[in-house]
């Protein structure tokens, strides 16, 4: 017998480390193997144990320390009879409705096991890169459609491109682990439970573009992902994944592991990289872009964790199988992280242009306060809110563009009809103002001044003149801004004004404004 | 006492490598709790930079300390999804025990609190991290026992 019990930052921070515990100390009488998996991204039903017997895996969950004497009872013929049994693990409507490609593996085995890893064909998307030419795997990826998921939605293929043909002496592949999103954990997961994958993702960058050197900026909130990395990391090169001459390609690749150190706008790629060299991480213009001067003024692709992940599977499984998926313009699949009040919240992949309400209908179960939904920020801090109105939105870039919105990494936080708009907007503000890295005025002060004027809003003080006030500091902040967070935080301040009816009515816009000074 | 010898061992092990002054100013945090200010010149000086970059990456940062912490330090996650599931009503909690966010230094329970925003644990938040541990589905009366069984 085999039980599993993840290894996972929100697991443990349902006490699972405990419950492990509590497991190990009956292993003996039991017979039973105890392996820390990664997680299935099921958060609502974590810590989620699973026992593996002849028929299959069953699952148990949320199982407390406090569940674990009974489930000792039910072992192992008596399974049903416990209260939080939930049958097959692959069976659970919530996971088996997925369409799973990039965190297919996650939570099957030890995260760090190479023999699961391979057995689940890890590196397979490597070994064929291995046999190709350079331009060869560029040309696969730009016919994947593959558009990156940090946010901006750049068309990979392009970039990469763009890196191959800049001749230089060195060459970087420099992953974007800074995952700042509220309401995100897509890379924290993918990293936490099946870290060779990313490391795979990287090794192919490297070959595509002429690259020997990675960094992953992980953020300092990740203590976990940063372990299992590092572990990985130590096993690839032992494997020769990593190395000289890897699978005998005559290429070379070597990946490093970088902290960050607190500032959301290091997940900018232009502040990422003054990060990366030492630096405060202040916001550089482009041009240049980093694909020509990047880190150290040398060619350097940025991608997202889950960007790179996504490259194993265009390589193992081809460019066409990659495209089938999703819709438009937005190709391949979607992490959709269900986060804030959500009843059943975690991480669901599907194929770009399902409806966001088709999600919320089959996964989130509602909220988790059991009152009714009001607004969803999708898209991170710098997203819009959304009513109810715009959720029948599919989930492709340029659809939800069209409502005001943005989906960005994913992630989507649902609020129930207690929450005070008035408040988010402001923290719209306070946010910005807060991990501004300083450069533009509009940024560093208006932000400041935003939060000051939706306080005045707030307490009543000449509402129509400060509502004025506040679309112009919008109006300065999205002209006036060298990057997206002093350029978009205007958006979920704006949509939670116009969105929302919270009694404060909107800027009467035929008054000119020497009409009302 | 500041102690030179293990600054020296922390510099020479990224003294070479590029882009070497976060990892150190890590480094440099992990072995004396915080950033000494006896500890930018000699920093400065090997990677070759002036003193007022070092100074302005230490002050860049919100993980970089220039001063040491109370025993124990609590983490509270104000971001979009915690507040979504009652982190105000924590905060609120918390800042009326133990004053405004962020307290300096030491106060009386030996506890430094602080803003965070996201752990990545935004499915099952409010979200705390104390004393170095992520805790879950955190309200009031939660955080209360777990500051009881502190130390
Ligand atoms: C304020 C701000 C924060 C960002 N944070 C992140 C982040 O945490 N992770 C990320 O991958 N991209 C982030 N981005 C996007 C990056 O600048 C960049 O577009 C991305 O890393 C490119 O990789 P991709 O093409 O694979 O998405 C952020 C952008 C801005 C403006
Ligand atoms: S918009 Fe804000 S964060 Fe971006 S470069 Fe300007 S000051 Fe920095
Ligand atoms: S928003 Fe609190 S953990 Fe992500």
């Amino acid at each position: 017998m085999k039980i599993f019990i993840p290894k996972d930052t929100s697991a443990v921070a349902l006490d699972a480390d405990d419950v492990a515990q509590a497991l190990s100390r009956a292993q003996h009488a039991l017979e039973a193997e105890i392996c820390r998996n990664g997680s299935r991204g099921a958060f609502w039903l974590e810590p989620l144990v699973e026992v593996e017997l002849a028929a299959g895996r069953y699952a148990f969950g949320p199982i407390g320390v406090e569940d674990v004497p009974e489930l000792l009872e039910c072992l192992p013929d008596r399974l049903e009879d416990h209260p939080k049994y939930l049958g097959l693990t692959e069976d659970i409507p919530w996971l088996a409705n997925q369409e799973r490609v990039t965190f297919a593996r996650a939570g099957l085995g030890d995260p760090v096991c190479m023999h699961t890893y391979t057995k689940l064909s890890g590196f397979s998307g490597l070994e064929k890169s291995a046999t190709l030419t350079s331009q060869e795997i560029v040309t696969q990826v730009l016919e994947s459609g593959l558009r990156g998921r940090g946010g901006a939605a750049f068309p990979t293929g392009i970039k990469w491109q763009t890196v191959l043909d800049t001749p230089a002496d060195q060459k970087y592949i420099v992953c974007n682990a800074d995952e700042g999103d509220s309401g995100t954990f897509a890379d924290r997961l993918l990293m936490e439970a099946d870290p060779f994958q990313l490391i795979e993702g990287m090794v192919i960058a490297g070959a595509a573009v002429g690259a020997t050197l990675g960094y992953i900026y992980l953020r300092s909130e990740y203590p976990l992902a940063y372990r299992q990395l590092s572990l990985a990391l130590d096993i690839a090169r032992r494997e020769g994944y990593l190395g000289e001459n890897i699978l005998n390609s005559g290429r070379d690749f070597e990946i490093e592991i970088r902290l960050g150190a607190g500032a959301y706008i290091c997940g900018e790629e232009t502040s990422l990289l003054s990060s990366l060299e030492g630096r405060r991480g202040l916001v550089r213009a482009k041009p240049p872009l980093p694909a020509k001067e990047g880190l150290f003024g040398k060619p350097t692709v940025v991608n997202n964790v889950l960007t790179l992940a996504a490259v194993t599977t265009i390589m193992s499984q081809g460019s066409q199988y990659y495209a089938s998926l999703g819709a438009g313009r937005s190709l391949g699949t979607l992490t959709v992280q269900l986060a804030g009040n959500v009843a059943r919240g975690g991480l669901v992949e599907v194929p770009f242009g399902v409806k966001l309400s088709d999600v919320l209908k089959d996964y989130a179960g509602g909220t988790f306060s059991g009152r009714p939904m009001y607004a969803i920020q999708v898209g991170g801090p710098l997203g819009a809110y959304l009513d109810s109105t715009r959720w029948d939105t599919p989930m492709e870039y340029e659809e939800f563009a069209k409502v005001g919105g943005m989906l960005g990494h994913g992630g989507v936080v649902i609020f129930d009809d207690s929450a005070d708009m008035l408040a988010q907007a402001s923290f719209a503000m306070e946010f910005c103002a807060h991990e501004s890295c300083g450069k533009c005025t509009p940024c560093r002060i208006g932000a400041v001044r935003g939060a000051e004027v939706i306080d005045k809003i707030r307490k009543g003080d000449r509402v129509n003149e400060n509502l004025i006030l506040l679309e112009d500091l919008c109006e300065t902040m999205e002209s006036g801004s060298l990057c997206a967070m002093g350029g978009l935080t205007p958006g979920p301040v704006r949509s939670a004004f116009k969105n929302f009816d919270f009694g404060v009515k909107g800027p009467d816009k035929s008054l000119s404004r020497e009409g009302i000074s | 006492m500041f102690d030179v010898e293990r600054l020296n061992t922390c510099i020479s092990v990224w003294k070479d490598r590029p882009g070497a002054l976060l990892p150190l100013l890590h480094d440099v945090q992990s072995a004396f709790g915080f950033i000494p200010p006896d500890a930018l010149r000699p920093i400065a000086k090997a990677l070759n930079i002036s003193r007022a970059e070092v100074h302005g990456v230490v002050s860049f940062y919100e993980d970089f300390k220039t001063e040491g912490v109370a025993k124990h330090l609590l983490k509270v996650c104000c971001a979009e999804a915690c507040q979504a599931t009652g982190s105000r009503d924590l905060q609120q909690f918390v800042e009326d025990r133990f004053g405004e966010m962020p307290t300096k230094n030491q106060d009386k329970e030996g506890i430094s609190i602080e803003a965070a925003y996201c752990f990545g644990n935004c499915a099952s938040g409010p979200t705390i991290e104390l004393a170095g541990r992520m805790i879950g589905r955190v309200t009031p009366s939660k955080l209360s026992r777990l500051l009881d069984d502190l130390d």
